[in-house]
Order: C-alpha cells, then structure tokens, then sequence
C-alpha cells in the first residue's frame, strides 16, 4: 500500500473560534474609545427643530452648549428654563459661565470656541434673544442654532 | 501527596463577557454629531452708535410677529416664498427698483483701485484702514481671475431679520434655514457653472479649494443680520 494514501475521508476541518475573542476585544475597544459618557444629564426637555442648511460641528471639545426648553421634572413649573453645565441658570449667569469656559482653555482656542444652542422648538424667541445679547456682550460671538436634519417647512 | 497537574482554564467563556461589554457599550454609544446652523453675531455696539443710514432698497427686511406670520419688504408673505424673495434680493435680474443695484466688477476697474490703494500704502504705510482696503481689492482681483467678472452686491446690501419676543423657536429656524438656502443655492449654482462642482462639495481645509470658496463667497456673501432686539407687536 502506498505511504500517500490518505486515511478515510478528510473533511472540511471546523474553522476555529480561537480568534473570535480577539475579533470582539477589537470592537469592544473601538466602543471603548469612542463613547463619550455623558457628563450633563439633561434636565430640560428639548426637542430640536428641523433644518436642511446644515452644518457639521468641529472639535467637539470647543463646543459649549446652552440648554433651553421647559424643565422635565415639572416641580419647576413649565416655563422654559435655562440649563448651563449640570444646573438651571439665569440668563444673568451666562457672562460669568462663559468666562469660567473661556479660563478653562487653552489660550491659542480661545477664539475657535462656539456656543451651541440647543433649544426646544417651541420656546419663544424672547429668551433666546436675551441669551443672545448676553453672549454678545461677553464677546461669545460664534454661535451654532442645533437643529435636526429635516424640512425646514414642517416646523 | 502527589501534586496535582495545574488545570487551565478553560477560556472559552472570554468571548461571553467581551461581548457583554461590547453589548454594553454598543448601547450606550452616541454617535450624535451636533449640527446646526452656525451663526456669527455681531459684536455689541459702542455706546453713541448711530448706525449708518442704509438705503431702502439696500435692505431685504423680514419680519416675524409672534403669530409666526412672515412680513418681508412690507407684504405678507408664506414660509415657503421666502426663499425665492431672497434670491431675488441678491440677484436682482429684473432691475427692480426696491432692490439693490449690482455694480459690475471690471477687471480696469479693480485694477485702478488697487494701484492707487497701493501707492497710498507707500505714502502712509502705518494706516491700517488702507492695508485693510487694498486686500479687499486684491481679494476682489483674485475673484476675477477665478470667475471672470461678475456683478456685486452693494457693501451695505443684506437681510435684515426681525422677530418678536413671541415668536416660536422652530419659525426662526426656518427663516433662518431659507435664508441661508437661498445663499446656498445662489453659490451651488455658481460653482457649478464656473469650476464644475458644487459649493458645498468645496472642503475648506483643501489649498485648492481655498481660492475658489473665496470668490464665491466674494459674489454672494452672507449677509444675514439678526437686528437689534426689539418688540414689534407687542408679544409676551
């Protein structure tokens, strides 16, 4: 009998898991990387409006935002409210946040930094337009109105 | 007593728990990107400003009273018509007399600008308004070379947007957004028709690209203006 004859019939050898752990540490670190945790838990309800003329916000490390909407723990009444950071603001507060923002950055990003305004569609202007004389006067000039993507004319 | 042989583990529930996490984080990932419409504001005026007076037909006004009711130019006006009014504003085709009247750049035109400019640098070169003003020509030149001579918008020309105390959010966002679909739509057209791709197709970190955003921007620039706060009719 010849030595090369194979014995029996070789099947399709099973394909090993033994690289499947690896395979997901891989993604589990890419999750790992990416998620951000939220640090400010939202206490206002907002729910943004709609536009089609949109733009991608950069750096999300200079983006500051402002929460505007009607509170969602309703023991602070309806009225819309202002959140800064983790807590319910005045708009007389927002000068002095924007400064402790400012501090808190490094000197060369100063000028990069954009206040986001995250407003709830239904708000009235009137706060929104006291917020923006606010961070006129404290020279926060860039601003970003975040929107949703989607017709503008649905709003 | 005889030692017993070290026993692996077994390592085959690794993957389990790497999924787990994976699952876990899966979850609370998000991958929203905050988009918006970014805006500049102006800067809070001197104490005795007296704005400049503007010409009438210099200035598209558009106003929302607290019923989210458009009036644009002094007529009512629906949601879905403002968008066509403000290209109107910058194209002006039909020479009409309440919108701004477009100066075409000549290239002799711009040419003679910069070289009397330039000879007033020599003479004051500390003056910064001058400097100022002959790289604005200059930009203007480089325009040209890029798109060929083209009409311009009068320097005070713009949008001016008005809204009431009242107004809801979401109507301001969509004046806003239609504003600046007009502008968009405007310079998509133009880059199309002169460089072969669309404006918002240009990346502005691209030295190539740089240049022709600059021109583009030169023919239609955006000029939306967020009026002083002021109560129109009355609202909360």
């Amino acid at each position: 009998m010849s030595k090369f004859t194979r014995k029996g019939k070789k099947g399709t050898p099973a394909v090993s898991t033994a690289s499947l752990p690896d395979i997901i540490f891989m993604l589990l670190f890419f999750f790992m990387v990416v998620t951000v945790m939220r640090q400010d838990d939202p206490k206002v309800k907002i729910s943004k409006p709609n536009a089609t003329e949109t733009e991608k916000l950069e750096k999300k490390s200079l983006v500051d935002y402002i929460n505007v909407g009607p509170p969602i723990d309703d023991r602070y009444g309806t009225e819309p409210k202002i959140q800064l950071d983790d807590s319910f603001a005045e708009v007389e507060d927002i000068p002095f946040w924007i400064k402790e923002n400012r501090e808190r950055r490094d000197e060369v990003e100063r000028p990069l930094i954009t206040t986001s305004l995250k407003v709830d569609r239904d708000v009235q202007m009137g706060i929104v337009t006291d917020i923006k004389q606010e961070l006129r006067e404290s020279q926060a000039l860039k601003i970003n109105y975040s929107v949703n993507k989607g017709s503008a004319l649905d709003n | 007593m005889a030692r017993r042989p070290l026993q692996e583990i077994n390592a085959g529930s690794m993957a389990d728990i790497a999924f787990l996490l994976l699952i876990f984080f899966l979850v609370t990932t998000t991958m929203d990107q905050d988009i918006g419409l970014l805006r500049q504001l102006p800067p809070p005026p001197p104490e005795d400003f007296n704005p400049p007076p503007v010409k009438e037909r210099n200035v598209y006004e558009v106003l929302v009273n607290s019923n989210n009711q458009l009036l644009v130019e002094g007529e009512r006006m629906d949601i879905r018509d403002l968008k066509e009014g403000a290209k109107m504003f910058y194209t002006n085709p039909n020479q009409d007399p309440d919108l701004p009247i477009l100066n075409r750049q000549t290239r002799a035109k711009v040419q003679e600008s910069i070289n009397r400019l330039q000879q007033a640098v020599m003479q004051d070169p500390s003056n910064k308004q001058l400097r100022d003003d002959l790289e604005k020509w200059q930009d203007k030149m480089s325009a040209i070379e890029l798109i060929g001579e083209y009409d311009e918008l009068p320097t005070s020309a713009m949008i001016s947007l008005q809204n009431d105390r009242g107004t809801k959010y979401a109507m301001y966002i969509s004046v806003q957004n239609e504003l600046n679909a007009a502008i968009n739509e405007l310079r998509n057209e133009l880059a199309l028709d002169k460089f072969g791709v669309a404006y918002s197709e240009l990346n502005p970190s691209v030295s190539e690209d740089k240049p022709m955003i600059k021109a583009i921007r030169a023919v239609y620039p955006q000029r939306i203006s967020e009026a002083e706060p002021k109560d129109i009719s009355g609202g909360s």
